[in-house]
């Protein structure tokens, strides 16, 4: 066996050409999980990459683990069927918006209610890459594209909402650039038991260019992002104009950080379902007076586990019934012989 | 009078809410205990509940018991229980002339007529006598809330119990012992002691009620069937498909996966596999068809045996994945249990038109194995033939079975274990670079497992250098993984039986072919032809595609090959189209099965021609 510790990112790749458009988001997302896959401390042979179709869900073939390129929007359903009967690997779902949310949104959604313990990584571009350019279920309202020449008139997905909603049982947002970030999501995704959905905010560069440009400019990226730190209060903005949030009445208020007493800070606790819900709403387009869009991990809860439940329930069968033998189920409880 | 018969065919007819269904199960159950030999044929209808009383709500089971060899639920009916007027109006076409019918005389009340659609002023009963059949009429429904009123049940619980009496009635009249169902109803009682007294009193009420009151002039006895040494056991196709995959699992070293959604008529099987958790049998019952047999693919990449079954409709929903496995070359099983089509299409009916689904229903050049079972128990063979394929030749297989056979049963001689074969698995060396697309001299290429360390790979949907399966837009590459793809699934026509005739000449003037469920109705057609010294042969095709190599040879013996269907002519088509010969068809769409009449008439009409 060769132990993971052993190894390094570089391991993790494969002998296979990367054909992801030059400038593509996803070339930063595959080198960040490459560059955690050995600090997981499993197995290489026990990792399995799963896809669907789209740009992201070539993933696996740049992957030096188990990997399947499966087919459009079925990945978590293939995935759910892999770690029933496989619980020792670590399995990864490798997606897109229009891959989860639109073709497979019914798998998604039933996956995250299961909870069974895969990783999500969904790459949300906004956009159909691969197609060439049409509006998905996460294009802004409104949005042109070439199948939209008269703009969409289709309300986008808000992904944390819907995750929640299907009661996921951790759910975080990363951004393709923000590589540390992005790490550490990863490292605690891969550390919850149960389905963990990381939406990443991926740049395409060719058809939806600059989709979330202000989240990771420099000019405004201080004043639109929310970084959320376990136990810390939601602070945003520049060196001179530090914003903080607070909860009234079950709504959201942004205020200069000096003008708010302690006591009223939010203070992010990731255990806590209302506010994850929260922060899920902060989901306004970007504009100046806008609230920040969060990013980190909003919500993470341990609850009863697919394949575990599975696996008692077949062994408190075996405890009830004994272990079956083949010979009595060809008989039967009710049999009789001819001489 | 005792009377010894060599067979009889009896209908329980009643309200979906009679409880036919049960008692006709249990006298097949203790007929087959009896050591008849048997076929039954439930027919019931969609709706769960259907409005009570009317032709529409009428729920039948159909059973053909005998001392001789029995192969379909039989004809015409000779003794036909109706227990209410809606259930004699559907049904009275199917007696026999001079038949018995037995009826509920309080479900033929004005109330019953009108919802039966007829005029209130009908009498059904005195119509029936007059038209020549052997009425017994009986206050079913009254004696047994006389048996019951002591019970403290409330009326509409002892009404439930009204089956019972029927079933008891019916067992005095031929000569059934009423133990086996009397351990059944402890069994399902257990913990309601007051139902199980009620319904143990009212099956013993109507038993005595027979034997005291002298409305039948006969009593009939069928003896013991001669059926081979062995040991046997009642069985339908459903749980003969689940006990078949349970077993191919544990003769392969596999744990069994199984994923489905709710469907009729497959969900017994995901009833059955969901029971069946101490044979380390994981069942899912996904989202949606396409998430079971997704789940099922994952399954079968992880190393499971992996199966998933549905009925026409979700068939249609899995094709895209099916295809998948059939690109990733992973093992498969995919059971469809047809019914009515096209579309929703008759759910609860019969018939055998998802052939040309089986076969052609993909994109691309996809082929893929096809088995069908002929009947209730010979499910289990072809579930565990089924298996066999998919994991030795690492490839998706499609079982086709239907409603009828699903929901039929008949005695089986099941087999030992220890006389069940072997599945090898194809698993790759340890020692050696794994290669994933490089294939044996059968053309199969090995199953690394998830965990082997040296041997990740990376599959997919997309075309696959050969040997590497690294994705490939070569042309050349793609013309040969195709072709690699159909030889590996035709190489398997050389590790399947010859085909065989089932019987009648090897040669002569007509030949029938069937496949499926219609093997009882064509086989009892060609044995009672062949007995009046009509030249006719059958022969069954278990092996859909490929086709066992030597079929051709059985074709060019015959001078006219007739090929009855249970749908608008799609194996006729299969057999001109490989073979350039002019069978012919004989069809019937009406979501019922054959009867052996229909199919001998229709022959001996054909011979009139020829």
């Amino acid at each position: 066996m060769e132990t993971a510790d052993l190894l390094k990112p570089k391991d993790f790749a494969t002998d296979q050409d990367v054909r992801w458009c030059p400038g593509c988001g996803d070339y930063s997302i595959l080198k960040q999980v490459q560059s955690i896959m050995p600090n997981l401390g499993v197995p290489r042979e026990n990792i399995v990459f799963i896809s669907g179709i789209g740009c992201s869900s070539r993933f696996p073939y740049y992957m030096n683990t188990y990997g399947m390129h499966s087919i459009h929007g079925r990945a978590a359903a293939i995935a759910s069927g892999l770690k029933m009967v496989r619980k020792d690997l670590s399995v990864w779902i490798i997606t897109g918006d229009g891959d989860s949310l639109s073709i497979g949104g019914n798998h998604l959604i039933h996956l995250l209610r299961r909870n069974l313990d895969v990783n999500i990584l969904l790459f949300n571009n906004e956009i159909y890459g691969l197609t060439k350019g049409q509006f998905s279920p996460t294009s802004e309202l409104g949005k042109n594209t070439k199948s939209s020449p008269w703009g969409t008139i289709d309300h986008p997905f808000n992904p944390a909402a819907l995750a929640l909603g299907a009661d996921a049982s951790f759910f975080a947002r990363g951004l393709d650039l923000d590589t540390k970030g992005l790490r550490d999501i990863l490292l605690r995704a891969h550390a919850h038991k149960g389905t963990s959905l990381v939406e990443i905010y991926q740049n395409c560069n060719v058809f939806n260019d600059g989709a979330f440009a202000p989240y990771s400019n420099k000019s405004t990226r201080e004043s639109s992002t929310l970084l959320l730190e376990e136990g810390q209060p939601l602070i945003y903005g520049t060196e001179q104009q530090r914003e903080a949030l607070y909860i009234r009445d079950m709504k959201v208020y942004s205020a200069p950080l000096n003008t708010i007493a302690s006591e009223d800070l939010w203070i992010h606790d990731s255990k806590d379902p209302m506010k994850a819900h929260l922060l899920s709403r902060l989901f306004d387009p970007y504009s100046e007076k806008a609230l920040p869009r969060p990013f980190g991990v909003f919500y993470q809860e341990e609850r009863l586990v697919y394949e575990e439940e599975m696996d008692k329930q077949l062994h408190s069968a075996v405890q009830s019934k004994g272990v079956g033998k083949i010979d009595s189920l060809l008989q039967g409880k009710n049999f009789w012989t001819i001489e | 009078m005792n009377q010894t018969i060599e067979k009889a065919t009896v209908l329980f007819a009643g309200d979906s809410g009679d409880g036919m269904q049960l008692t006709g199960f249990q006298f097949s159950n203790t007929s087959a205990l009896h050591g008849n030999d048997l076929s039954t044929f439930p027919d019931f209808p969609a709706e769960i509940r259907a409005p009570i009383g009317t032709i529409a709500g009428v729920s039948g089971f159909k059973i053909n018991f005998g001392s001789v060899e029995i192969n379909t639920p039989g004809g015409k009916v000779d003794t036909l229980v109706a227990m209410n007027a809606a259930a004699l109006v559907k049904f009275q076409v199917d007696l026999k002339a001079n038949g018995m019918i037995i009826a509920n005389s309080n479900g033929f009340d004005k109330r019953n007529l009108r919802l039966a659609g007829l005029d209130e002023s009908r009498d059904l009963l005195s119509e029936a006598r007059d038209a020549g059949f052997l009425v017994v009429d009986i206050e079913i429904s009254k004696l047994t809330r006389e048996a019951l009123k002591d019970s403290g049940l409330s009326t509409k619980e002892q009404d439930r119990s009204k089956n019972m009496f029927t079933l008891g009635l019916i067992y005095w009249l031929y000569n059934r012992e009423i133990e086996p169902s009397l351990l059944f109803l402890k069994e399902k009682f257990r913990s309601k002691p007051d139902l199980l007294n009620a319904n143990t009193l009212v099956l013993k009420t109507g038993y005595h009620f027979g034997e005291t009151i002298e409305l039948f002039s006969n009593r009939y006895t069928v003896n013991k069937a001669s059926l081979p040494s062995g040991s046997y056991r009642n069985i339908a196709g459903n749980e003969a498909i689940a006990i078949g995959l349970i077993s191919a699992s544990a003769q392969a070293h596999l744990d069994l996966y199984y994923a489905g959604y709710p469907i009729t008529p497959a969900s017994d099987i995901l009833h059955e596999l969901s029971n069946r958790k101490n044979f380390g049998v994981r069942s899912f019952q996904a989202e949606d068809e396409i998430a079971a047999i997704g789940a099922a693919v994952g399954a079968s990449f992880a190393g499971s045996l992996a199966v998933t079954a549905s009925s026409g409709p979700g068939i249609a929903l899995k094709t895209e994945a099916l295809g998948l496995a059939f690109m990733l070359e992973t093992p498969l099983v995919v059971i469809n249990v047809q019914r009515g089509g096209p579309s929703t299409g008759l759910p609860t009916k019969t018939e055998q038109s998802d052939l040309f689904q089986a076969i052609y229903g993909r994109n691309g050049e996809a082929p893929i194995p096809v088995i069908a079972a002929r009947s209730p128990k010979d499910c289990f063979a072809v579930a565990f033939e089924a298996c066999r394929i998919a994991i030795e030749h690492m490839t998706p297989v499609i079982l086709l079975s239907d409603g009828y056979i699903a929901n039929g049963s008949e005695p089986w001689r099941f087999p030992k274990a220890s006389d069940l074969p072997s599945i090898h698995p194809n698993y790759p060396k340890l020692d050696a670079p794994y290669l994933p697309y490089q294939r044996d001299e059968r053309g199969v290429r090995s199953w690394a497992i998830p965990g082997t360390a040296g041997h990740e790979y990376r599959l997919g949907g997309l075309e696959k250098q050969d040997q590497t399966g690294n994705v490939s837009y070569e042309p050349e590459n793609h013309q040969k993984m195709v072709l690699s793809r159909a030889a590996k699934v035709d190489e398997i026509a050389n590790h399947i039986p010859p085909q065989e005739i089932d019987c009648g000449p090897l040669e002569g003037d007509v030949l029938l072919i069937g496949w499926g469920s219609t093997y009882g109705a064509i086989r009892t057609a060609v044995l009672n032809m062949n007995k009046q010294g009509i030249s006719v042969a059958h022969l069954h095709i278990r092996y859909l595609f490929p086709f066992p190599k030597n079929l051709e040879t059985h074709l060019r013996n015959f001078k006219t090959i007739i090929i009855p269907e249970l749908n608008n002519g799609q194996l006729v088509k299969i057999i001109r189209e490989k073979f350039l010969i002019n069978a012919i068809p004989l069809n019937k769409i009406k979501g019922l099965p054959f009867l052996s009449s229909e199919i001998e008439h229709a022959v001996l009409e054909r011979l009139k021609e020829l």
